[in-house]
């Protein structure tokens, strides 16, 4: 993990009139958040790895609104929107993905009606197509056999019905893939949607997140698997709270595919 | 004159009956169409396959299977045992008695599939009060006064109806037996035989005080129970069907862009607009509301939502499901739902009082909702994804949180922090956005 990737920029394909298989929409969390860069850093490898002809925006990403958006303010949101859009649109874009689950349905469900129609993909999915295609190998190595259980994002399951994406990857880890009691379409939100993330809870008698890690910890992992940045931070701090951080993992789908194949 | 009597008093009781609840369901129709327009004419292939799989055919239901399975019996029981309530029409119109029983061996089907869903009906509805008041089931714990009341009270109903129902055929059974005027032999009975030996030896004069009056019973019964369900959360019976057919057919994840924003934020953006140009003439009507964002109350709803509020049947799989309130928040979708309901017939009562809405002082919002559960949702779309005839209690807190934050600068403050750094720059924490590629160079 030493050595820096090359990350080329919109506007430097641009400059040598050229255009990018796909735009890698990085996010808030996968450009600033500590833990969430390593994600980010660990797509990149992987994009490499299978040849993809990728650019990300760089300076020119914005947030895409959606904590506004949830949070109510719609002004905010479509001012976000309508601004990315117009650099979206200058660069001719196609098809962009993202690790962002929030940043996935927010481009592809509520970009469209203005002015922003892009072919969006999770990265999952992206790295699913990929994958398929043969581009990309995914082998067990370092996790094989491991137990790894999955928590879905609300806004990757629920929201948009997909399911099976991220555990495809999981398997083809040779892991041995341990549901919680809640998932899929009935899976436990982390607590971080709906721009919790950036608020104290409301008082109760417990967070979210450690509910959501007390499920996860009934399956005995070894590592949780998480397909969004928000959700992995908040399953890190419930392990944290639950002070297993030295046996249990919290890793993201590319990070565990990544990391097996010591990229 | 008087042979025609009980035909007169059968048909009285039938217009009242019949007449009364439709006086209500328009009550009901003017009330939804409080709400604001939104347009859900489209897709109409795939509306009806929603209803159908939905609402007819239960499929969300029986995602919890002991409930799911028992409602589905006590639903065909309803339905299916409403053929009989035609003839019943048909014979108290005429005066005629099983006009359907020259139907022979279907005819004996038919009755004898009416009495053995009728006997499952009252072994579900048992099964469903002992849930309700004995089994310490949190969705139903939780419900105290009217909410629980009214679901005892339907049940109740249907305990009374059926038995009603098994009586009327246990005595039939008997005078066919004795060979009583009127009395054609027919029909199958599989229940009410061991019914019937409870009315052994009686005169056919008692036999046909108690035949008559268990039928003109469960008729007047049925009406009842038809008018109750404009009081009751029980309207779910009915409203089912246009509920899932004109329930939002998007992804859950996707929330709608206000028009009245993107026609603002794209004047804003454009740079030939002139800054200082007059409003349009259009927009100088002062009849002409300026247009509000979000909700308040019900009327700033739009009308699916308020026919999701009457369609709801405070099951509570919503609430059950929902993190904040497993974790102790106050947040409850389906209060949220039971809410907007309650303070939908108060304005509707009011527009009856005095002809017209009179502003009474109160709103949905802190009124009935306060900001404590609106800021507690996490909109993760499991309420949405739980209720068993679509209804999308996040839109409406949503809504909610848009009027609080557009038109009363009322976020909590961490929230507007967050959104003070998206207006500068362009994220949610404190980051320069001429930062955002600097991961690429860190090891």
């Amino acid at each position: 993990m030493a050595e820096t990737v090359k990350v080329p920029t919109m506007a430097e394909y641009m400059a040598e009139g050229k255009k990018p298989e796909v735009l890698f929409w990085v996010g808030c969390a996968g450009s600033f958040d500590d833990r969430a860069k390593k994600i980010t850093k660990a797509f990149v490898k992987l994009l490499h790895n299978a040849n993809v002809d990728f650019a990300v925006l760089g300076t020119e990403e914005s947030c895409t609104g959606d904590p506004a958006k949830r949070a109510g303010n719609e002004f905010l949101f479509q001012m976000q929107a309508v601004t990315n859009i117009e650099v979206m649109n200058a660069y001719e874009i196609k098809k962009v993905v993202t690790a962002c689950p929030h940043c996935f349905n927010t481009l592809k469900n509520e970009y469209p009606s203005l002015g922003g129609e892009y072919e969006v993909m999770h990265h999952t999915q992206f790295l699913k197509s990929l994958l398929e295609e043969g581009r990309l190998k995914v082998e067990g190595g370092k996790f094989k056999g491991k137990r790894i259980t999955f928590h879905d994002p609300c806004y990757l399951g629920r929201a948009n019905n997909v399911y099976e994406a991220p555990r495809d990857l999981l398997r083809k880890l040779e892991v041995e893939l341990i549901e919680m009691k809640r998932c899929k379409r009935n899976g436990l939100c982390c607590g971080a949607g709906g721009a919790q993330m950036f608020k104290e809870p409301e008082p109760g008698n417990k967070d979210v997140n450690i509910e959501r890690t007390e499920d996860a910890l009934e399956t005995k992992p070894d590592i949780i698997a998480a397909g969004c940045p928000f959700c992995n931070t908040m399953m890190t701090d419930g392990i944290k709270n639950k002070e297993k951080e030295e046996t249990i993992q919290v890793l993201d789908v590319a990070e565990l595919i990544a990391n097996a194949q010591d990229l | 004159m008087i042979k025609f009597l009980p035909n007169i008093i059968f048909i009285v009781t039938l217009v009242v009956g019949i007449g009364y609840f439709a006086k209500n369901v328009r009550k009901i129709i003017r009330n939804i169409k409080l709400g604001k327009d939104v347009d859900r004419s489209d897709n109409k292939n795939a509306r009806f396959k929603n209803m159908a799989m939905i609402a007819l055919g239960q499929t969300k239901m029986v995602r919890r299977p002991i409930a799911g399975i028992l409602h589905v019996i006590v639903y065909i029981g309803f339905i299916i045992i409403n053929i009989e309530v035609l003839e019943i029409i048909i014979d108290g119109i005429f005066g005629t008695h099983r006009i359907f029983a020259p139907l022979g061996g279907v005819y004996d089907f038919l009755i004898g599939s009416f009495e053995i869903l009728a006997f499952l009906v009252l072994v579900s509805v048992f099964i469903f009060w002992i849930r309700r008041n004995v089994i310490n089931i949190k969705r139903f714990k939780t419900l105290k006064g009217w909410p629980k009341n009214d679901g005892n009270i339907i049940l109740y109903f249907e305990v009374v109806l059926m038995t009603l129902f098994l009586t009327m055929n246990a005595t039939d059974l008997q005078l066919q037996n004795l060979g009583a005027d009127h009395y054609v032999r027919a029909g199958a009975y599989p229940i009410s035989q061991f019914i019937s030996p409870l009315f052994d030896g009686m005169s056919i004069t008692s036999l046909v005080i108690i035949e008559r009056g268990a039928w003109w019973l469960h008729i007047i019964g049925i009406l009842t129970f038809l008018n109750y369900l404009y009081f009751s959360k029980h309207l779910h019976i009915l409203l089912a069907f246009p509920n899932t057919y004109y329930a939002d057919l998007n992804a859950q994840g996707k929330v709608n862009n206000l028009k009245a924003v993107t026609d603002e934020v794209m004047l804003m953006m454009d740079p030939n607009a002139d800054p200082f140009a007059a409003p349009a003439d259009d927009a100088l009507d002062e009849n002409e509301e300026p247009s509000k964002f979000g909700a308040s109350d019900v009327m700033d709803l739009n009308w699916v939502q308020l026919l999701n509020a009457y369609t709801c049947t405070e099951c509570g799989r919503c609430t059950s499901e929902c993190p904040a309130n497993q974790t102790g928040k106050k947040l409850s979708p389906r209060k949220i739902m039971m809410d907007t309901r309650d303070r939908l017939k108060e304005v509707g009562d009011n527009i009856d009082k005095n002809g017209s809405f009179v502003d009474d002082g109160k709103q949905l919002l802190n009124d009935y909702i306060t900001t404590e559960e609106l800021w507690a949702c996490t909109t993760c779309n499991a309420c949405v994804e739980a209720c068993p005839v679509n209804i999308n209690p996040l839109s409406i807190i949503l809504e909610m949180r848009r009027y609080l934050v557009m038109e009363q600068s009322a976020a909590p403050s961490d929230l507007n922090n967050m959104m003070s750094n998206i207006e500068n720059n362009g994220a949610p924490w404190p980051f320069n956005q001429m930062d955002r590629l600097n991961w690429s160079d860190e090891a």
